[in-house]
């Protein structure tokens, strides 16, 4: 069970006892369209018309599936290790999964948001969260590897992130928990709470060319629990919404304790207004410690450096950057509609939708229609900021995308159903069970200026028996929705991978036109690269031994290797000499506790091995590369300790058979 | 060598003939979406970025339009397009031109093909040969179950010899080594 969605279980069990049935699903299955096969059917050799990013939720991974077929492309790994790629186990790959607490081989990823310009999906990155040690990654779409990553300080619970400015001017990072700052005393009592515990959100600059990450500015808040964000657009550009919940500060059964008061927040940041601040040189530099990782293509290795300062302001000291706008009942999406006019919170324990003005809002703030203030920060007046209420949509409302045609989806968790309503009139035109109890949505470029409103996903947190049964634990479902016409029409389900929370999707030539095919080896500057099969070689210094070894359809050069002994630092410096479209080349040794490699044409991965026993041991590719793939070995000698076998190495110095009738043949 | 004689056995071959039953099942109405693909298989991957393989060196070369031509109408452009590992022995238009008249043209009829097959298959081998490993006396297995011997004298080296090595070409998926003579398997 999830635990964002764990206070809505107590709602479920009253829904239950009060006979509800008007949201019960369909029959699951007469509830796919008649021309649903057509409708997913991509032939053999023909591509999908879209790329669809999936969080992976506790997978820590991103996964990629076309649209409308459902197939899995592939799993970029992110905040996790990989041992498909050699991700987090290559010496050039390790620093990318290091953090100020050290290397943290697999976090929990939530949220993705594609980059955009104008509002518009660019098809140039894809952003995603680490939720649980807080930090952003950075994916080169050209590539479809984690470019970079950066820590965020200050932070607890990365949840309401990475949603992004039209510009891709910032990402956002949102803390779920609040905590101590971190360079402020931590080591304080629990109940401390309201005193000690803080909110931030983080606005994190991207650059515009080469899309390095940098933190600009932190804002410091009250001890809330901040859940999911978007940024305005058009008019609201300029303005970021966030929601949050546990108003109350709980620290303790937030189950009950943080469902008390009627209403908790969607809070209005007036980023633009922040940023001319931090222009003037206002807020305060703290002392922290966070990662910066970056993954170089020309090196092909990671850097990690620990960066130390962060700029925080504190919104006490600037009054008209952020405003509190009351939403029912612990909101968890926070979504902008592609005008940028209206916003909608979904509280998930509320009976309506609230969607705001963005107009009403602007002119509360200027005629001060306040209600107070919370900790300081002025609380608009609900009626004031509200363009209406979606009266009785179903059961547990979390998020809503938009089809660009003035038409909300929003998924009701408990209801099991996605509703599809009008902006204009807030009425309820349409609702499809889903199979079962949806988290996120996506519509593609839903959540822009542009969306792309012919498919929708709902994105499943329960299975039960929609596939195979695979004992007890189940992949997560997804259901591919025609929303082109008046009514939603189920085409799919699928498994996913993880579990799916946010996802994005884009018109798939806007991506594979710029899809890499191998990485130029002339352009190849790894400190290690091996260039040409006669630069292979052994060196010893001291006990550390640097194998450079190159890798090409059908061999490893060198493939026999002397003089190793007991204790030594190996270090396995594999070059892929191909300059081939999909032809890597894996390596593995006997014993290796770091496990294998996997190599790219045109790349170097180094793996570092200590043996600890003398003995022979075998290596071999482990990608079927080519015909003679099996052939692709060689043997490495361990000598003990002290031995005085020198560093030998070679490669196709066979000694003459032990058979003389293959003697001819073979020589 | 045995090895690599299963090796052809159980992988070349049907790789060799596979295009073919492809082509066969077009006319089968359960596979409608499937006759929709080109003929073919790897040589239609579009790929201005990669290093040529085997195929497309030789369909580069001016020199060589008759082999290009021989190996479409063996139906061999697939197989020397996968990933390999191939040495290529490859005869000029010149060297098929010094077979006795109309014998290409024969060969190229389609109640040829087996022969063609045959002979184009003789001048292949499993695994990329670099130069240093044409040793003087060293035979070689060929795709066609039938074996070239190599001889080395006054630096050059020859095949069976009757044809010489002019020059080596590497390629994304092995090695050719561009020949004067066509290599004509032994009669059974």
């Amino acid at each position: 069970m999830k635990r964002s969605i764990l206070p809505v279980l107590s709602l479920a069990a009253a829904v239950i006892l009060l006979g509800s049935t008007g949201c019960k699903p369909k029959n699951a299955e007469s509830a796919a369209s008649g021309d649903a096969a057509s409708r997913v059917y991509v032939p053999p050799g023909k591509y999908d018309e879209l790329y669809n990013f999936v969080s992976g939720g506790f997978s820590g991974q991103v996964s990629v599936y076309g649209i409308p077929s459902g197939r899995l492309l592939r799993v970029i790994p992110t905040f996790s290790i990989d041992p498909e790629s050699g991700y987090g186990f290559s010496e050039e790959t390790k620093p990318m999964l290091n953090t100020s607490h050290g290397e943290v081989p697999w976090d929990d990823q939530h949220h993705l948001e594609l980059s955009q310009t104008n509002g518009e999906l660019d098809g140039r990155w894809l952003f995603a969260n680490g939720n649980n040690t807080p930090r952003i990654a950075r994916i080169d779409l050209k590539t479809f590897r984690t470019a970079e990553i950066l820590e965020i300080p200050n932070s607890a619970g990365n949840h309401s992130s990475p949603f992004i400015t039209e510009n891709t001017e910032y990402v956002v990072a949102g803390t779920r928990f609040s905590v101590p700052m971190d360079n402020d005393n931590g080591d304080v009592p629990i109940d401390t709470y309201k005193k000690n515990f803080k909110g931030t959100v983080s606005f994190i600059s991207v650059a515009p060319t080469t899309g390095e990450m940098k933190i600009a500015f932190q804002l410091l808040l009250p001890g809330v629990d901040f859940d999911l964000s978007h940024s305005g657009k058009g008019p609201s550009s300029g303005w970021f919404f966030f929601s949050c919940y546990n108003s109350e500060q709980a620290h303790t059964l937030l189950e009950v304790n943080a469902s008390q008061r009627d209403k908790d927040f969607i809070m209005a940041v007036n980023w633009k207004k922040a940023e001319e601040y931090v222009k003037q040189g206002k807020g305060q530099v703290q002392t922290v410690k966070y990662a910066h990782n970056v993954y170089n293509d020309s090196t092909h290795t990671a850097t990690s450096t620990m960066e130390t300062k962060t700029l925080v302001l504190d919104v006490k000291n600037f009054p008209d950057i952020v405003y509190m706008i009351p939403c029912p009942k612990s909101p968890h999406g926070c979504d902008v509609d592609p005008t940028g006019e209206y916003i909608v919170g979904s509280g998930k324990l509320a009976a309506l939708i609230p969607v705001y003005s963005f107009a009403k809002i602007q002119q509360a703030i200027t005629n001060k229609t306040f209600d107070g203030d919370y900790d300081g920060i002025p609380v608009i007046k609900y009626e004031a900021a509200l363009h209406g209420e979606v009266k009785k949509p179903g059961l547990g409302p979390l998020h809503t995308e938009f089809d660009g045609k003035g038409n909300a989806y929003t998924t009701m968790f408990i209801s099991s159903e996605i509703v599809k309503w009008s902006l204009k009139d807030l009425t309820v035109l349409d609702r499809h069970a889903t199979y079962y109890s949806p988290g996120h949505l996506m519509i593609p470029g839903g959540d822009t200026r542009k969306p792309y409103g012919k498919y929708l996903v709902a994105y499943n947190k329960i299975t039960k028996d929609r596939y195979l049964p695979t004992g007890p634990e189940l992949s997560q479902s997804a259901q591919l929705f025609d929303i082109s016409g008046d009514k939603m029409k189920l085409l799919a389900d699928y498994p996913s991978i993880g579990e799916p929370h946010y996802a994005q999707a884009i018109p798939a030539e806007m991506i594979s036109k710029n899809s890499l095919k191998i990485f130029d080896i002339s352009k190849n500057s790894n400190q290690y690269v091996t260039l040409g099969e006669k630069n292979a070689k052994v060196v010893r210094t001291g006990n550390r031994v640097d194998v450079y070894m190159t890798m090409i359809r059908s061999h490893l050069n060198p493939d026999n290797i002397e003089g190793v002994k007991v204790g030594d630092e190996v270090y396995f410096h594999l070059t892929n000499l191909e300059q081939d479209w999909d032809v890597p080349h894996g390596f593995a040794i006997k014993g290796a506790n770091t496990a294998e490699l996997l190599v790219l044409p045109g790349e170097t991965q180094t793996l570092k091995w200590i043996p600890t026993e003398s003995s022979m041991y075998p290596f071999y590719c482990t990608d079927f590369c080519s015909a003679l793939h099996q052939e692709m070995q060689g043997y490495l000698r361990v000598s003990p300790r002290g031995s005085n076998v020198p560093i030998s190495f070679s490669m196709g110095k066979n000694a003459d058979a032990s058979d003389s009738t293959l003697t001819k043949s073979t020589k | 060598m045995k090895h690599i004689k299963r090796f052809l056995a159980v992988i070349i071959f049907p790789l060799l003939f596979s295009c073919n039953q492809a082509a066969d099942t077009t006319s089968d109405s359960t596979t409608t979406d499937a006759s929709a693909q080109p003929a073919g298989g790897q040589e239609n991957v579009q790929d201005d970025v990669s290093q040529k393989d085997v195929v497309k060196v030789a369909m580069g070369s001016k020199d060589h339009t008759t082999l290009v031509a021989a190996l479409k109408q063996a139906d061999l452009v697939t197989s020397l397009s996968n990933a390999g590992p191939f040495t290529v022995f490859a005869p000029t238009n010149e060297a098929f031109n010094k077979l006795p008249a109309g014998t290409v043209d024969g060969l190229m009829k389609d109640d040829k093909k087996a022969d063609l097959q045959n002979i184009l298959q003789y001048h292949v081998f499993m695994s990329a040969l670099p130069p240093e490993a044409l040793t003087d006396g060293r035979v070689l297995g060929m795709v066609n179950g039938d074996n070239v011997t190599v001889t080395v004298k006054d630096g050059k080296t020859m095949l069976n010899n009757s044809a010489t090595i002019i020059t080596s070409i590497p390629a994304s998926n092995g090695m050719i080594y561009v020949i004067d003579g066509v290599l004509l398997p032994p009669s059974k």
